[in-house]
């Protein structure tokens, strides 16, 4: 164990110092094969040109290589597999996406994932915005805000054994030791096996996500609720307005903007859900998602390439329009000099 | 009438806005209180009562056999066998009677202090700290000691032998190294080279610039999914090509610094184009290269920046599962604590002396991260909230 620890240390020391390396050295090369402190001056002068062209590059090279490696060529070689059979040797054409149309399991995790897309961002939102209004009124709002955005820093393995022990279920005679089923007793219900009703049991699944994500949700609205300019709110109140039509029709509005970037952060969080489902029922009781899917697929009976790919590129195709508008907004407020 | 005044003064609705907010916070707490509440308890009494009763104690049934009937002295017309359950040999923990009864189905079927009727002309009273009177209208006739079950109220008790019995038998110790050993390089790496990249996006000029970071932006939000299954092919190609294992810890590393990557280039492009240019250019003018100026003013001066990124990074390796099931090993070498929380939730579902101090293992190291660099990761949350986790 000691070991491992002097190895893992060794290795970010080794890791660092052979990226600042290659940094510092290719600096020096690009000195010495075309010096620019010495010399005459046209061979300065377009020596420096060449500087000023080869040292992005050189700054850009591991970075470009790495996502080209691990993003780009992936994301290629995923749609090509999607064509292929399940070793990924053979052409199939279609033979995948028709596996998909008309598999029942598909269809089942299409239609959780769409369950998942309609409740969890909404209801993230919906708090987020609630919470983040409530504590911006109260002196220790702040404190009250660390709490809620608390679960954001645990992980969706942590969180599941959090909930699973909120679900537990203990035959009905027996002390219920899960809180919700003992709350369920304590009114005279009957204890119930939360995680394997159908239907039901997804959305118990959502609620660790909205547990986590609500606190994201808060802070982003939060501050853009207090860069609302006063003004706006001073006039409404002296207009006459009431607390309820100054948050709909003032404060909302103008957080519009906003409350579209969390709802589609949580979104794509939503398309890419695997570790609760894989924690809480791994996909038993009709709580399949694509995710979850793709990965049993992925080594299900010897691994199904083909297939796995398939169920990939529909994750890849539901964030494909957020991804458009995403770069869109970026070239249109690109800083830089 | 004071509180009147002051109710007046705070005014109701106010005061709902505390109680709303107060009564969220506590939804939210209760959950992870839970656990921790848990995993300081002893097995027995997580298994016989709920976490939330055990600050007022839990009813533990327990056997005690009565003195024997050789002890028994005269009293008038009746013999009695007098003491406490808790001094015989065989008693169990100690504590307050709440209830005894005289067959094992029934150990609560006299209250602690009232005198059992058990025929034969027998009566017995156990009173709430343990003393009993046993008596008989005749000579007792047993040989051995009568033995009575007692439901017995214990005080509340916590232990640290959960946490003793996970982080040595249960792996978790090792895990947990596993973990540190995955999340450090993970997230100290990928700062280095995105910051080079971030640095020439934003100060250089060259021909695709644009472009590039177009694509960077769009490769923010592709799915993970999308990338397993080449890389896993290519990471056994590789591991076979060249007769090494496929998965390792070099291997996680680098695909973790390649998945961070555009976020870490977006973040970081944000703060250092937004730098001011006075300082770059008269950098430039005292005749700095770019290398210069990057290493000795524009990394220093990025500093807030970094530390967002690194705290993202960090919390999202540490509590990564996916890549680190499909890159890793499953061996005892190379589980991480998501991975192993995962596996002890097939082995040992309803041990939650076991699930509930892992998971808390697990969790402490992010949330302590979380609640002594917050500020930071506010920060960076708020300058690229266009990542999807």
């Amino acid at each position: 164990m000691a070991s491992q620890i002097v190895s893992a240390f060794g290795a970010v020391i080794a890791g660092v110092f052979a990226c600042a390396l290659y940094y510092w050295l290719s600096d020096k090369l690009l000195q010495i094969v075309l010096p620019v402190r010495s010399g005459d001056v046209q061979r300065i002068s377009t020596n420096l040109k060449t500087h000023a062209a080869i040292r992005p590059w050189l700054f850009l090279g591991p970075a470009l290589l790495l996502m080209i490696v691990y993003l780009v060529y992936p994301v290629i070689a995923t749609f090509i597999l999607s064509f292929y059979d399940r070793s990924g040797g053979n052409f199939v054409g279609l033979a995948n996406y028709w596996w998909a149309a008309t598999d029942a399991q598909f269809r089942q995790s299409i239609f959780n994932n769409i369950l998942w897309l309609a409740v969890v961002p909404a209801a993230c939102t919906f708090f987020g915005l609630v919470i983040a209004v409530l504590t911006d009124r109260i002196w220790w709002g702040n404190i009250a805000k660390s709490l809620i955005f608390m679960p954001m820093a645990i992980s969706f393995v942590g969180a599941s054994v959090i909930w699973k022990f909120i679900y537990e279920y203990r035959g009905a005679d027996g002390t219920q030791i899960g809180l919700l089923n003992a709350i369920v007793q304590f009114f005279g219900g009957d204890p119930q096996v939360w995680i394997a009703m159908p239907i039901w049991n997804n959305f118990f699944l959502m609620v660790i996500l909205i547990w986590i994500q609500t606190g994201f949700a808060m802070v982003i609205l939060s501050a853009a609720l207090r860069g609302i300019p006063e003004e706006t709110i001073e006039a409404a109140v002296i207009d006459g307005a009431n607390g309820w039509q100054i948050f709909w029709k003032i404060m909302v509005p103008q957080i519009w903007g906003t409350i579209a970037v969390v709802w589609t952060t949580i979104t794509i969080l939503v398309l890419k859900v695997f570790d609760i489902v894989l924690t809480m029922t791994n996909g038993q009781w009709n709580t399949m998602v694509l995710a979850n899917l793709m990965f049993d697929w992925m080594f299900r009976g010897g691994g199904d390439s083909g297939r796995s790919a398939v169920i990939a590129l529909v994750i890849m195709a539901a964030v494909t329009p957020i991804m458009i508008w995403n770069i869109r907004q970026a070239s249109e407020d690109r800083g830089g000099h | 009438m004071n509180a009147a005044i002051n109710l007046r003064r705070i005014g109701l609705p106010r005061l709902i806005v505390h109680f709303s907010v107060l009564v969220i916070c506590i939804l939210w707490l209760i959950p992870t209180i839970g656990i921790l509440v848990t995993s300081l308890r002893e097995p027995g009494q997580i298994a016989s009562s709920g976490w939330w009763t055990a600050f007022s104690g839990a009813a533990e049934t327990s056997a005690a056999r009565l003195g024997e009937p050789s002890t028994a002295r005269q009293d008038g017309p009746n013999y009695v066998i007098s003491g406490s359950v808790f001094d015989a040999a065989d008693a169990g923990p100690k504590g307050s009677v709440r209830a005894f009864g005289t067959k094992v189905a029934a150990p609560t079927e006299f209250a602690a202090g009232e005198a059992a009727d058990l025929g034969d002309g027998e009566t017995l009273t156990v009173n709430e700290d343990g003393t009993y009177i046993y008596s008989k209208n005749a000579p007792f006739t047993d040989k051995r000691g009568k033995r009575v079950y007692l439901s017995v109220a214990q005080p509340p008790s916590f232990t640290l032998d959960n946490y003793r019995t996970v982080l040595t038998s249960q792996g978790i110790g090792q895990a947990f190294i596993n973990s540190l050993t995955v999340a450090i390089p993970a997230t100290i790496i990928p700062i280095l080279i995105s910051a080079f990249a971030a640095y020439a996006l934003s100060w250089m000029h060259f021909p695709g610039r644009a472009i590039i970071i177009a694509v960077v932006v769009g490769l923010i939000v592709v799915p993970l999914q999308m990338s397993l299954i080449p890389l896993l092919k290519m990471y056994n190609e590789i591991g076979a090509f060249f007769g090494i294992a496929s998965r390792s810890y070099v291997g996680i590393w680098l695909a973790h610094a390649a998945f961070g990557m555009p976020l870490a280039i977006y973040l970081l492009r944000n703060y250092i184009a937004g730098l001011p240019k006075e300082v770059i250019e008269s950098a430039r003018v005292d005749g700095a290269s770019d290398f210069e100026i990057f290493v000795r003013i524009v990394l220093p001066l990025s500093f807030p920046a970094l530390a967002s990124f690194s705290i993202f990074q960090f919390l999202w390796t540490w509590n990564d599962l996916l890549v680190a099931m499909v890159f890793l090993g499953t061996g005892k070498d190379q589980l991480v604590l998501t991975g192993a929380l995962n596996a002890l939730l097939g082995s040992m579902g309803g041990k939650w002396e076991i699930l509930t101090a892992s998971a808390f293992i697990t969790i402490i190291v992010p949330i302590i991260v979380f609640f002594a660099l917050q500020r930071y990761l506010v920060r960076g949350l708020l300058a690229g909230s266009v990542k999807g986790g």
